[in-house]
């Protein structure tokens, strides 16, 4: 059975003690009969990105507004960095950035206003507000529209300036509930790479998505919930391969010209650990192959031996989404 | 596993954040911004003015006795007889929709998940609404003024003074009254829509009801503590009187000085107190 529900989530700490955490204790949330959520354990430490996954109505954006107090749990604990979000929010989320759903802008205001009275709540110094509004803006690529009305912007505009308000104050931990909802191609692009900056900068980054292909570009571990109970929650390497069939691991691999379907099945299904390998089209394959994360190490170099003109290799989103499904029966 | 404590986590990306009180500064000065840079304000403004406009064109054409028969009674029929709707219309405009807003536009998505306590955002809500109502009571008292000293000269009654601070904690009772209503409703029409009726048409009303068919003194009712602003206008300042005999007398009540002080502060500290935990309370679903 694959359900550990109430299981404490596994990854350790790579930064030890002085990671940023979340931790949900025992966290439940009840609406009359209906159970939002229910006991959810998970506890989330270091510098990385969890994709919190799970179907409509699973429990994602519940367990998120409760981590910033727009709800109030029915039991358990939320806690950032050890401190109780409900008996102390000013001081646990002094040090989180949030997006929560689409929130609205005073449409009378302009994003400048509106980050200068984020950046004044959170005590930062004028100038370095200043500073921050302007990098931040840039980085959503919203420095055209900085001083126009947000009244008049779309939605994909508000939402990039809700991502710049998050990330305004360089939090420690970020919480983003499905942050490219409302971006175009172009704007779910640039979001993924803000997120994998973040990690780069030592920060914690939990997002909910319905997005498979995203969680698996972006993130490094992964928590999936249903019916408000946490089914999983481990590196998405760990995941996958738990789950996939016979335990078996998939990539997809991209290359600079074509393969056929003979140096295919001579070259590469051919490999140590292969199970197979099949074309995707001209220029994209997919292996499945079995064993560790050393195995997928040998598989690379291999590859990379033989001059096929490899330019991507990746665990394959479909892998994760064979994981979704097997866990996730229903969708509602 | 082990538990993070606060103390383990380093402190060099930690800004320190300001008080309460400076982030209740924060959303007033903002609260404030969004108010001139809305159609609303001007709208109120407007009416205001139309107010005033209507008042000076009328005495000035008809010069009417019970306008220019003294002092007092010019800021006794002008001041007084229009301040009260002005209020309430700054009460509605204001306050109304103020926290049901927050819910219903989802704006309150974007201030409730920073560090900063629910009362802080109520609270500096409130000081903006109190403030631009300010505005556009203080810009009515002027042309009160204006135009008190155009017939009557620099001889403005102490009594207008007093009556201009009545004005000033009715607001305050009134935008107390109007958030609490604002935070019972996720609706911004509904909120705006009871308010309205409340105050324009039930307190009326039931004051009405109250005075002439159940005959008690209707000393619950806000609008009846309001009377201070305009019976201070009145010398002598009206009492409580009794007419007629048996069950055919009829008794007009007069709040007095501290009765009215007295109600609506009593509304204010009950409306402000419920109004902020109804808000602290509410969720963000």
């Amino acid at each position: 059975m694959h359900k550990e529900s109430g299981q404490v989530g596994v990854p350790p700490s790579e930064d030890g003690l002085s990671a940023p955490s979340i931790e949900a204790e025992s966290l439940s949330k009840h609406y009359g009969s209906f159970t939002a959520l229910s006991k959810l354990n998970l506890k989330i430490e270091g510098s990385k990105c969890v994709g919190f996954l799970g179907p409509n109505g699973a429990g994602k954006t519940t367990t998120l507004k409760i981590f910033t107090d727009m709800i109030r749990a029915s039991e358990g604990r939320a806690l950032i960095n050890g401190i109780d979000v409900h008996l102390n929010k000013k001081k646990a989320l002094g040090t989180v950035g949030a997006l929560i759903e689409s929130p609205e802008i005073y449409p009378a205001l302009t994003p400048r206003e509106a980050l200068s009275m984020v950046a004044e709540i959170r005590g930062l110094p004028r100038a370095e507000a200043r500073k921050k509004i302007e990098e931040t803006v840039a980085e959503v690529k919203m420095n055209e529209w900085l001083d126009k009305k947000v009244g008049k912007f779309s939605k994909g505009m508000k939402q990039r300036i809700n991502i710049a308000s998050a990330l305004l104050s360089d939090p420690e931990v970020i919480l983003l509930d499905e942050p490219t909802t409302g971006l175009d191609p172009r704007g779910q692009a640039e979001v993924r790479d803000i997120v994998k900056d973040l990690k780069k900068k030592n920060r914690l980054v939990f997002m909910s998505s319905h997005l498979l292909n995203e969680v698996q570009e972006i993130c490094d571990e992964v928590a999936m919930i249903d019916h408000g109970k946490l089914i999983v929650y481990d590196r998405l390497s760990n995941v996958t391969k738990r789950f996939s069939t016979d335990g078996e691991n998939v990539v997809e691999i991209e290359l600079s010209r074509d393969i056929d379907e003979q140096s295919l099945k001579r070259n590469i299904a051919s490999l140590a650990n292969v199970n197979s390998a099949e074309r995707i089209d001209s220029r994209k394959i997919r292996v499945h192959f079995s064993g560790s994360i050393q195995n997928q190490e040998s598989l690379l170099s291999d590859l990379v031996a033989m001059k096929i003109g490899m330019i991507s290799f990746r665990p394959s989103a479909s892998a994760l989404e064979e994981t979704y499904l097997s866990l996730i029966k229903d969708t509602l | 596993m082990t538990k993070s404590t606060s103390s383990a986590v380093p402190d060099l990306k930690r800004q320190v954040l300001p008080s309460s009180v400076s982030q209740i500064g924060t959303i007033t000065k903002y609260e404030l911004i969004n108010y001139f840079r809305s159609r609303r304000f001007f709208v109120l403004l407007i009416i205001g003015l139309i107010i005033s406009a209507l008042l000076t064109a009328l005495v000035g054409y008809y010069r009417p006795s019970s306008f220019l028969s003294s002092p007092l009674d010019f800021y006794s029929s002008w001041w007084a007889g229009s301040i009260t709707f002005v209020i309430i219309l700054s009460g509605i405009f204001y306050g109304g929709d103020a926290i049901s807003g927050e819910f219903q536009n989802k704006t309150g998505y974007f201030l409730v998940a920073n560090p900063l306590r629910r009362s802080s955002i109520y609270i500096g809500k409130w000081l903006g609404a109190l403030i631009a109502s300010i505005i556009m009571l203080g810009v009515f008292a002027a042309i009160t003024i204006g135009n008190g000293i155009y017939y009557f000269g620099l001889n403005v009654p102490y009594q207008l003074w007093d009556s201009l601070l009545f004005a000033l904690l009715y607001l305050i009772a009134v935008l107390g009254f109007t958030f609490f209503f604002s935070s019972l409703f996720k609706s911004t029409s509904m909120s705006i829509l009871v308010t309205a009726i409340l105050f324009l048409f039930a307190f009326t009303l039931i004051q009405t009801l109250v005075e002439g068919l159940v005959k008690i003194e209707p000393w619950f009712l806000i609008t009846y503590g309001a009377q201070i602003i305009t019976n201070v206008l009145i010398d002598p300042y009206p009492t409580t009187t009794t007419q007629g005999f048996g069950p055919n007398a009829f008794t007009s009540y007069a709040a007095s000085i501290p009765e009215g002080i007295a109600i609506l502060l009593a509304y204010f500290a009950v409306t402000a107190v419920l109004g902020l935990l109804l808000f602290e309370r509410k969720e963000f679903t």
